[in-house]
């Protein structure tokens, strides 16, 4: 792929999740999807830099933000967009909704609603991995609230004590639901506290889809190596409200506005706009193309099925024997 | 004779080298079996029950992990979800708390919540239980409240049979198993029949045949309850002991099954009254026995009381075999 | 102040013991009106007071101490006195003080049993404050509360009894015993708990109620009433099967009654065939017309017959004590019912002579109902002044009764079959009973019984009349 392409392909995906993210915020107040929303607007350039440097035979472990990630990995926008409708089309069968959606053949491992609760899961990946002599990464998603729970610290720990391939990403937008950075760590470089668990760890432009993909390529290659946990802090910020419930009382609007300059979509657009590798025939196609897929996810979950009621208690317990 | 060769013959074993060989026996058959928990390996385990396990199969397979019971009962889940059969020790339920978020929001879940695509053959096994005069935070017993969550099995093993045995079949299980093992046990001396094999997860056993009162319990209130039946029977009355075996699921026909041949219960558990196992036998028999009952129930719980460190305190607060034969008067109505 | 002692339940028994009161204190108790169960060999018996009163005092607590018949177990005062302070004994009963009812209680040495005690009219009740809370907790009044105690303190299983006794409406029952008494139609209200607690559990709805547990049996019977010093001591164990042991002490009390009959009764037999043709036939006319519910049985006709028969023979009816022959004015027949497990009892049918048909069918209804749950009245026990045993249903021909002392004569049915009879020198096939009379040679002799089997005989040829 040539320079162009890729980088095209890099902003086509952050552009598919931003419209996509989108319209589940347009969906949510016509009620099509219910609970608890959490968009990922203004952070794509994380999901989707970082993923790049993982294989399909890697394992993802994300947080309830993670429509971005799943997007990214490769997930069907139609079976997480029924998902987030209920429907049993979804990839979880409509039981998790937009903070739950898996996916065993993507190696997508959730969607997890407790802050910090993806981590030690990761954790026990990468340990298999190691025990069983497979190469590869377990990349753990998480935001910088996660970094207060004892979880990380257990995490991180066992990690390096037991030299386990796991490539621990931490997006750090400032806030934890409505609690700013400095306000709940007396340590807020993040960085430093992994290194506490010596592992290497570097702090990420998260605003850049180009650095952070860099980054990411980096710490993977060498975890993929057997070089143990590595650690990388994205710094980035969400444009929309921790949740659709939320009316944003702990941050004042010039502060978003400031972030907003930094629009990773849209500062990369105009960076391969002024360096030639985008046009606006170019940008219109890729606009329309994610538009027809957006829409085509929206009318899949509009079709979709709703699960039978009597299957209520299908797999509490497992059907049938995986092995 | 080696350990193995051992457990071929009939043996007379204690509850503590069943639940070794167990583990040996899984280890030596699957390689994707491990352990891992506080003091496992060099320690040879709190109660003893992981010696030599290191020196056999190595710090690979026998793990020491950190005092972060969140973060290797989330690893286990983790390593189970990647294709390792682990078997994760936590020292005692009574620090199980600090990992029951993995438990219940991971273990438990992920299965229902993905749909169906992510099971997690995990095993754990805790010490449970007082009566060592260890103190309230050192004494709990709370397998009752595992009981209580869909997607979790929780088998509370009081025989050296299934403390043998059970392990292997919560080890084929494709969903989480909690093993609860009670402290006092470990000591207990028992005979393993020979050809005996991996048991059941699902079945509750009569332990004692009876026709005048039943008496339901499970773990290691088991002693007890088959000691205050002697009693009883010295006085003519005919007890029935069920050992319940599994707390989750509940073998309700067995359960309904004793209370039509009795027709009076007394529940026996070490957990507290409120809102415990007892309550959940006692609401079974009543939704599906209530007209075969032919007199009140009783039940013989600890006292609702943190449990006390001083030993006649402590006597006092647990169930004892004088309160069970008097709960099983009580209900006879003498 | 009326004192209601411990009636005579019937020839051959002299004691019993209380097993439940029906009244509690301030109750009002009309004249006929069953206010105790009291349990003798035979099983439990309801005693009826035949005064009007109101209730002053119970004077004793249910146990399975055994009274003599004769001991004060209340006392009641009459409608127009006035409430009497407790205070204030007056005559010869409420002279009656604890140390006194103590005395006549008949303790055989060697009992383990309860002791009965009145707390003395003075003095605050002698409570534990434990039983005191629980009194407190069950809402009963330690005033009013039987201390069964040493030294009169006041027990745990006082206070029980005392709200058992209190607690009147729905019996409490277990699920089962409810289960089991919607089956078999039993009554709840009729049935007896055993348990301390009052609970009724099935085994009194399928065995004859015990009442408590099957206490020890006395050990030797002193002469006379003297009393040896009062021991308390705590009640016996459980028993197992009490059902049976209430089995063998009623086949005990039968066989004493049967062998003083054949011991002192001369006994001679007389017996005839009767021809049922006709009285079969109205039988079957009147009972096309009836729905199932209100059928005559055939039974009904003999009873009746025999009835009214008896008032032609009078001396067949009636008792024979001190010597003498004693006839009734009144015909209360005795109605042999056999029991599950073996036992006989023959309740009375009182004035069967003045009942109709359907009268007389719904009184042996009952009648057999109640005997078999053991719900006989005192009265029914002792009353009866002839009785008629039908033992057609078990197929057999012809009876050779015994009688049952004290009365004087039995009568006895086979099986009603069909057999060749000669009517106007003609062989027809009519349904015919053999009647067998049992009758005391003391009192009459065959001439007598023949004119009563006669008289029979004829009574059923015109089944209209009866």
């Amino acid at each position: 792929m040539s320079d162009k392409e890729h980088r095209q392909h890099l902003l086509a995906r952050m552009l598919r999740i931003r419209r996509f993210e989108e319209r589940c915020a347009e969906l949510y107040q016509a009620e099509k999807i219910r609970g608890f929303l959490h968009l990922y607007i203004g952070e794509e350039a994380v999901a989707v830099g970082a993923l790049e440097s993982l294989t399909p035979d890697d394992a993802v472990v994300a947080t309830y933000r993670e429509h971005g990630h799943a997007l990214a990995r490769g997930l069907d926008p139609g079976s997480i967009m029924a998902e987030m409708y209920g429907k049993v089309e979804g990839c979880s069968r409509g039981r998790g909704g937009s903070m739950h959606l898996f996916d065993a053949a993507k190696r997508f491992y959730g969607g997890n609603a407790i802050v910090g609760g993806g981590l030690p899961l990761g954790v026990g990946l990468a340990l298999a991995d190691r025990m069983r002599g497979v190469q590869r990464v377990t990349a753990v998603f998480f935001g910088e609230g996660a970094v207060a729970e004892g979880e990380f610290h257990e995490a991180l720990n066992l990690a390096t004590l037991w030299h386990l391939p796991v490539l621990f990403c931490c997006e750090n937008n400032g806030y934890a639901m409505g609690t700013a950075l400095y306000r709940s760590e007396s340590e807020t470089h993040l960085t430093l506290k992994a290194a506490a668990y010596g592992m290497p760890a570097w702090s990420v432009d998260g605003m850049d889809v180009e650095a952070v993909e860099a980054a990411a390529h980096s710490a993977a290659t060498a975890v993929r190596g057997g070089g143990g946990p590595h650690f990388l802090e994205f710094e980035t910020y969400r444009f929309r409200a921790h949740s659709m419930f939320d009316p944003e009382l702990y941050r004042d609007k010039a502060e978003v506005a400031t972030w907003k300059l930094r629009d990773p979509l849209v500062t990369y657009r105009k960076k391969l706009s002024d360096e030639g590798h985008l046009d606006e025939a170019e940008w219109q196609a890729m606009e329309k193309e994610v538009k027809a897929e957006v829409d085509e996810a929206v009318s899949f979950a509009e079709a979709g099925t709703w699960e039978a009621v009597e299957d209520l208690t299908r797999f509490v317990h497992t059907e049938a024997v995986t092995g | 004779m080696t350990i193995l060769e051992n457990a071929v013959a009939t043996t007379t074993i204690s509850y503590r080298d069943a639940m070794r060989e167990a583990i040996r026996d899984a280890m030596l058959r699957d390689d994707r079996v491990f352990l891992m928990g506080e003091d496992v390996g060099s320690y040879g385990g709190c109660y003893a029950v992981s010696k030599g396990l290191l020196e056999e199969f190595g710090p690979e397979r026998v793990r020491d992990t950190p005092l972060s019971e969140s973060a290797f009962v989330g690893a286990g889940i983790g390593a189970a979800l990647g294709g390792m059969r682990p078997i994760v020790e936590v020292m005692t339920v009574n620090f199980s708390l600090l990992a029951l978020d993995q438990i219940v929001n991971t273990a438990a879940l992920y299965l229902h919540m993905s749909g169906g695509q992510f099971n997690v053959p995990l095993v754990v096994r805790m010490a449970t239980g007082a009566g060592r005069q260890l103190g309230a935070q050192h004494s709990h017993s709370l397998e009752g409240w595992y009981a209580h969550v869909p997607g979790l099995k929780v088998a509370v093993p009081a025989t050296v049979e299934d403390a043998r045995w059970m392990l292997a079949t919560a080890l084929e299980d494709p969903d989480p198993v909690i093993i609860f093992e009670h402290a006092g046990l470990y000591n207990t001396r028992g005979e393993i029949p020979a050809g005996a094999g991996p048991v059941d997860l699902q079945r509750a056993r009569v332990r004692r045949s009876g026709t005048d009162i039943s008496v339901i319990t499970h773990g290691g209130s088991l002693p007890k309850v088959l000691a205050a039946a002697d009693a009883l029977h010295e006085e003519g009355i005919s007890a029935e002991v069920l050992d319940l075996r599994v707390l989750r699921p509940l073998d309700t026909d067995a359960i309904l099954a004793s209370v039509r041949r009795t027709h009076r219960v007394v529940v026996v558990d070490e957990g507290w009254r409120s809102g415990g196992i007892s309550s959940e036998v006692i609401a079974r028999i009543v939704e599906g026995g209530l007209w075969e009952l032919d007199a009140p129930v009783a039940r013989v719980c600890t006292e609702e009381v943190p449990i006390p460190y001083a030993r006649h305190m402590e006597e006092a607060a647990l169930p004892q075999i004088p309160r069970i034969v008097r709960a099983a008067h009580e209900v006879l109505g003498a | 102040m009326i004192e209601f002692r411990l009636p005579s339940l019937g020839a051959d028994m002299d004691e019993g013991m209380l097993v439940a009161w029906l009244v509690s204190p301030g109750d009002t108790v009309r004249r006929g009106q069953v206010v105790a169960e009291v349990e003798s060999d035979k099983g439990i018996i309801e005693v009826e007071c035949w005064e009007d009163g109101v209730v002053e005092d119970l004077l004793v607590t249910p146990g399975p101490t055994r009274l003599p018949v004769g001991f004060p177990l209340a006392r009641l005062r009459t409608l127009d006195e006035g409430t009497a302070e407790e205070d204030t004994p007056s005559g010869p009963a409420a002279a009656a003080r604890p140390e006194a009812l103590v005395a006549a209680a008949p303790v055989w040495p060697g009992d383990e049993q309860t002791i009965v005690r009145h707390r003395g009219p003075s003095g605050p009740p002698r409570v534990t404050p434990p039983v005191r809370h629980l009194a407190h907790q069950l809402g009963v009044d330690l005033d009013h509360v039987l201390a069964t105690g040493d030294d009169g303190v006041v027990r745990r299983a006082d206070i029980i009894a005392a709200r058992s006794q209190a607690e009147a409406g729905r019996p409490r029952a277990t699920p089962m015993a409810r289960r089991v008494a919607r089956e078999r139609g039993i009554d709840l209200d009729s049935i007896l708990p055993v348990r301390n607690d009052g609970i009724i559990t099935s085994a009194e709805l399928t065995a004859p109620a015990a009442g408590v547990r099957a206490a020890p049996p006395p050990k030797s019977r002193p002469v006379g009433h003297e009393v040896p010093p009062v021991v308390v001591k705590s009640p016996p164990a459980p028993q197992e099967a009490p059902a049976t042991d209430k089995m063998a002490a009623m086949r005990a009390a039968i066989a004493r009654s049967m062998a003083r009959s054949k011991r002192e009764i001369p006994h001679y037999y007389l017996a005839t065939h009767v021809d049922l043709g006709r009285a079969m036939q109205w039988l079957e006319d009147e009972n096309g017309g009836r729905p199932i519910t209100r059928r005559l049985l055939p039974a009904v006709l003999l009873l009746k017959a025999t009835a009214l028969a008896l008032r032609e023979v009078p001396e067949l009816n009636g008792h024979w004590s001190d010597d003498a022959h004693h006839p009734s004015a009144d015909i209360h027949l005795g109605v042999a019912v056999s029991l599950r497990g073996g036992g006989l009892v023959a309740p009375a049918i009182h004035h069967a002579d003045r009942l109709d048909l359907d009268e007389l069918m719904e009184a042996l209804r009952d009648l057999v109902g109640r005997a078999r749950t053991w719900r006989i009245r005192s009265s029914e026990m002792s009353d009866p002044t002839i009785t008629v045993t039908n033992l057609g249903d078990r197929g057999v021909e012809t009876t050779f009764p015994v009688i049952i002392p004290p009365q004087v004569a039995i009568v006895g049915f086979g099986k009603i079959a069909d057999q060749a009879v000669v009517v106007d020198g003609m062989i027809g096939v009519h349904p015919v009973v053999h009647a067998s009379l049992a009758a005391d040679h003391r009192v009459t002799d065959g001439h007598r019984g023949g004119l009563f089997l006669d008289a029979l005989v004829q009574l059923l040829q015109e089944p209209q009349n009866l």
